[in-house]
């Protein structure tokens, strides 16, 4: 049997996301006695290719052409059902990033696989893989077997540990797949990056601000914070809401849902809908002036107290800690 | 033009689950359901098609009379008309899409809108199937949008930035918050969208492709320590991070 594992890049780069799928599918790989063959697709990857045999993959399938150096949903479906095929692999696991999540239905239909989004958890019992995942962004899990014969998983990022790699290179073979004009039905035209900070749904540390710290400006000290240990900014709905901060940071059950190693609650009262989207997170800190307020029920760590006060302290002492 | 836009009847944001008797649901008990969230905005930028282009925007819904409500709504919004593709069972993602996309083809719609995910299961993969199983591209998460001369430009978001799409239509376009304000209905849409009728037409029935065995609560978080309760307390707090939660 054989387990396709798609490596997201972007530019030549491995996403972290490349490096926890290809691992999810060793780990499941071992259990049901299967090949881990992983895919590349982009322009040129070529050279980046070998490093996913430190991860597990048994073999590294690139597959190159100009029209693929960005995404593009039509094109990169093709590719992926393609090479599923060309293979005989019976199990795919993508990412559930943006460029997953958008792929894997497209190629479900190609392969007439069943589909399970944003699993947190692949478990195999007697042969069978049990999908583990959110459902009512966190209020509860679900638990799923896919019944046909190609079955596909996307995973959530941060969730799957990749591990270290063991340092091993996998051989590489090229494929090639026709693109045709009709498979670039849908082409990107540009990419508009905002800022250089971490995206929320794949930052291992979140800093989050909510209504409690009353303006837009003084998200410069959420900002300094996030920057300092490296993280990404969070946000309330009210605050997206306010037009304080952007919908790309809400996080909750009409944002993203999280589940970093750490997340850092400022001024959020904790909304059910938030606390939906963030309670898996490792560790919980809350700062916030109402000791009732329902953030503190899900928190690890807790400060009652002017988030004015505390978060300049709390930056203060982090820097200290790094000796900066 | 002829518009379509997927609506569904979800349970509400401030729904607390609990899991129902079968284990792999939710107990419906004391639940208010409602659209969608993001089908709203699916549904604002179809009417927002219809007044550019005109046409007419047909809502459908695949589930049972309940879902009757949100197809009500949809049509108080400003839908034409609303189909319920009428079947009570729960389905898997591609039993939804393939008879929303049954529909859609009967229909002939010339753009289909949706929402990114329902709030309910968040698979996120109805558009995407809908768009494959028809054979016309999708665009997914989609903050901004514009129709000139048969092609849409979509601004879709991805992790740390925004790219922009090009499609020609038909296409699929799944929308992210953000993408519109969508409109509250007025009095005299929601007195129509009482006398409007709503359509109801019976889905082929699919096998599914992926089944739910269970469904349970996450473990409950329990509350942690109170650190302190002032900027003092900071040094202690970054401690416990360092030392005993390791994660800075």
């Amino acid at each position: 049997m054989k387990i396709l594992a798609f490596a997201e890049q972007r530019s030549s780069q491995f996403k972290k996301t490349a490096f926890e799928v290809v691992k999810a599918a060793k780990t499941i790989g071992d259990q049901l006695n299967a090949e881990v063959i992983a895919l590349v697709v982009g322009d040129k990857v070529q050279s980046i290719a070998p490093q996913l045999g430190g991860y597990g993959a048994a073999k590294v399938i690139t597959v190159e052409n100009e029209k693929l150096e960005k995404y593009s949903t039509t094109a990169y479906s093709k590719v992926i059902a393609e090479t599923a095929k060309k293979e005989g692999a019976e199990i795919l696991l993508l990412p559930a990033s943006a460029m997953g999540k958008d792929a894997a239905p497209r190629v479900a239909i190609k392969l007439e696989a069943g589909l399970v989004s944003d699993c947190t958890a692949l478990t195999v019992e007697n042969g069978t893989i049990k999908a583990a995942r959110p459902v009512f962004a966190g209020k509860g899990f679900a638990e799923l077997i896919v019944a046909t014969k190609i079955k596909m998983f996307t995973l959530r990022p941060n969730v799957f540990s990749a591990g270290k790699s063991d340092g091993s290179s996998a051989p590489v073979e090229s494929f090639s797949v026709d693109i045709s004009d009709v498979d670039m039905g849908s082409y990107v035209k540009d990419v508009k990056h905002t800022g250089g900070r971490k995206d929320v749904a794949e930052a291992d540390i979140i800093v989050a601000g909510g209504r409690g710290l009353k303006s837009a400006e003084n998200f410069a000290m959420i900002e300094e914070l996030a920057d300092l240990l490296d993280g990404a900014i969070g946000a309330s709905r009210a605050v997206v809401d306010a037009g304080w901060r952007s919908i790309d940071e809400q996080v909750g059950q009409t944002g993203k849902t999280v589940a970093p190693s750490l997340y850092i609650a400022v001024g959020i009262s904790g909304a059910v809908q938030h606390l939906a989207g963030m309670s898996s997170s490792k560790y919980i800190v809350a700062i916030n002036k109402d000791k009732e307020a329902p953030i503190f029920s899900v928190a690890d760590y807790g400060i009652v107290g002017d988030a004015f006060e505390v978060v300049p302290a709390l930056t203060a002492e982090i820097k200290k800690l790094m000796g900066k | 033009m002829k518009i379509v836009v997927f609506v569904n009847h979800v349970p509400d944001t401030e729904t607390k689950v609990k899991i129902g008797a079968d284990g792999v649901s939710i107990e419906p008990t004391g639940v208010n359901y409602m659209l969608s969230p993001y089908d709203e905005f699916a549904v604002e930028e179809a009417l927002k098609t219809k007044q550019k282009f005109g046409g007419e925007v047909a809502a459908v819904s695949l589930g049972g009379d309940a879902n009757k409500e949100t197809l009500r709504k949809a049509l108080a919004m400003g839908c034409d008309k609303a189909v319920l593709l009428k079947d009570a069972s729960v389905r898997d993602s591609f039993g939804v899409a393939k008879g929303l996309a049954d529909f859609a083809k009967e229909y002939g719609a010339d753009i289909i809108f949706a929402g990114k995910q329902s709030i309910d299961y968040d698979s996120a993969q109805v558009g995407g199937l809908v768009g494959e199983l028809l054979g016309i591209p999708s665009v997914s998460v989609v903050v901004k949008l514009d129709i000139a001369d048969g092609v849409a430009t979509a601004e879709r978001e991805i992790e740390g930035g925004h790219v922009i799409v090009h499609v020609k239509l038909p296409a699929v376009i799944i929308a992210q918050k953000g993408l519109n304000e969508p409109r509250y209905p007025s009095l005299k849409g929601i007195m129509d969208a009482k006398r409007k009728p709503i359509e109801e037409k019976i889905p082929a029935p699919v096998e599914p492709r992926v089944i739910t065995t269970a469904m349970y609560l996450p473990p409950a978080k329990s509350a942690g320590k109170i650190v302190g309760t002032d900027a003092a307390a900071a040094v202690e707090l970054v401690r416990l991070l360092h030392e005993e939660a390791k994660v800075i």
